[in-house]
């Protein structure tokens, strides 16, 4: 399986997503933001960094990049979608994604382990999953807490949309403990959290490299 | 053509929760101006640009919020246009 690796200027957690993926045992492409031409991969990863500085607002500027609107095209077409961190940010920029994530509640940046609940098993991203179960993947930012309006919440909840909720302190304040959501269809999601910094025991955490993993079985069995 | 400024005032919607302007506002009561009962923190973005009338820069300047100053999911944003003053 390809997996497509967006970068734009700021970005700084593509070489991690491209390590985890081929940790994973899977091929990985880096996309540039000038770019328009996908390339054939099979899944694209919008990854962690500050894409054009974050000025105005974080994802405000990548949103237009010329990579976007292939990748908006290529969501539509119900190809996988997987922004984290600042692609979460840019994906709510876009309106792939409904809600906006905004300064932490502690207006301080968090970089540390977050037990994230998994919340459902109907996505390709967490196909492999239990429903109930508990990972460990560390969260790395200064704008997560995510915010919606209560129809947006309540829509979400009871269509099944959210993925990962924290448990315990949530580092950000997020309405409803929220770590990610996908889209109406289930093939675009984003998540706060970095499941590519939990690819190796050693650093903590491999919890992460199972996300990755479950991208390719879902595919394989598509 | 004549030249405008426009000020665009950005801030976080009334419902979204402002970490900022509480910070600030608990700051103010720790100055003793305790008067203060709130504070909203947002964004204050200058534009120049041309355009044929006032009402036309504020027609640009608004297109403009839509597409790209403010995130209408969370922002709710005000225009005042005025003439710029001949270089």
């Amino acid at each position: 399986m390809k997996f497509g690796i967006a970068v734009f200027p700021g970005t700084w957690s593509d070489r991690d997503c491209a390590h985890a993926v081929t940790l994973a045992g899977h091929e990985a492409v880096m996309l540039w933001h000038k770019d328009t031409d996908l390339r054939g991969v099979d899944c694209v990863i919008l990854p962690g960094g500050f894409s054009y500085g974050d000025h105005l607002r974080s994802g405000a500027v990548a949103r237009f990049a010329p990579l976007m609107a292939a990748v908006a095209e290529f969501a539509a077409a119900g190809g996988l979608v997987w922004g984290i961190c600042n692609g979460f940010q840019i994906l709510c920029e876009a309106h792939l994604l409904p809600g906006a994530l905004t300064r932490n509640a502690s207006l301080q940046f968090r970089c540390e382990p977050a037990a994230l609940r998994v919340e459902t098993t109907r996505t390709p991203f967490t196909a492999t999953c239990t429903v109930g179960e508990t990972l460990s993947i560390p969260v790395s930012h200064g704008e997560g807490r995510y915010v919606a309006d209560e129809a947006t919440l309540d829509a979400l909840e009871a269509s099944g949309r959210v993925v990962f909720r924290y448990t315990g302190e949530s580092p950000n304040g997020s309405m409803r403990d929220i770590a990610g959501i996908v889209n109406e269809a289930g093939n675009v999601l984003g998540m706060m959290p970095h499941p590519e910094r939990a690819c190796e025991a050693m650093l903590g955490s491999a919890d992460g490299l199972r996300l990755f993993m479950s991208v390719a079985t879902a595919m394989a069995t598509a | 053509m004549p030249r405008y400024i426009a000020e665009v005032v950005v801030a976080l919607k009334e419902v979204v929760n402002d970490p900022q302007g509480l910070v600030v506002r608990d700051s103010l009561h720790h100055l003793g101006f305790e008067s203060v009962s709130r504070v909203r923190v947002g964004k204050h973005i200058e534009v120049e640009l041309e355009a044929v009338s006032t009402a036309a820069a504020d027609a640009a300047v608004r297109e403009m919020c839509e597409k790209l100053l403010r995130n209408p999911v969370i922002e709710d944003h005000r225009i005042i246009v005025r003439e710029a003053a001949p270089a």
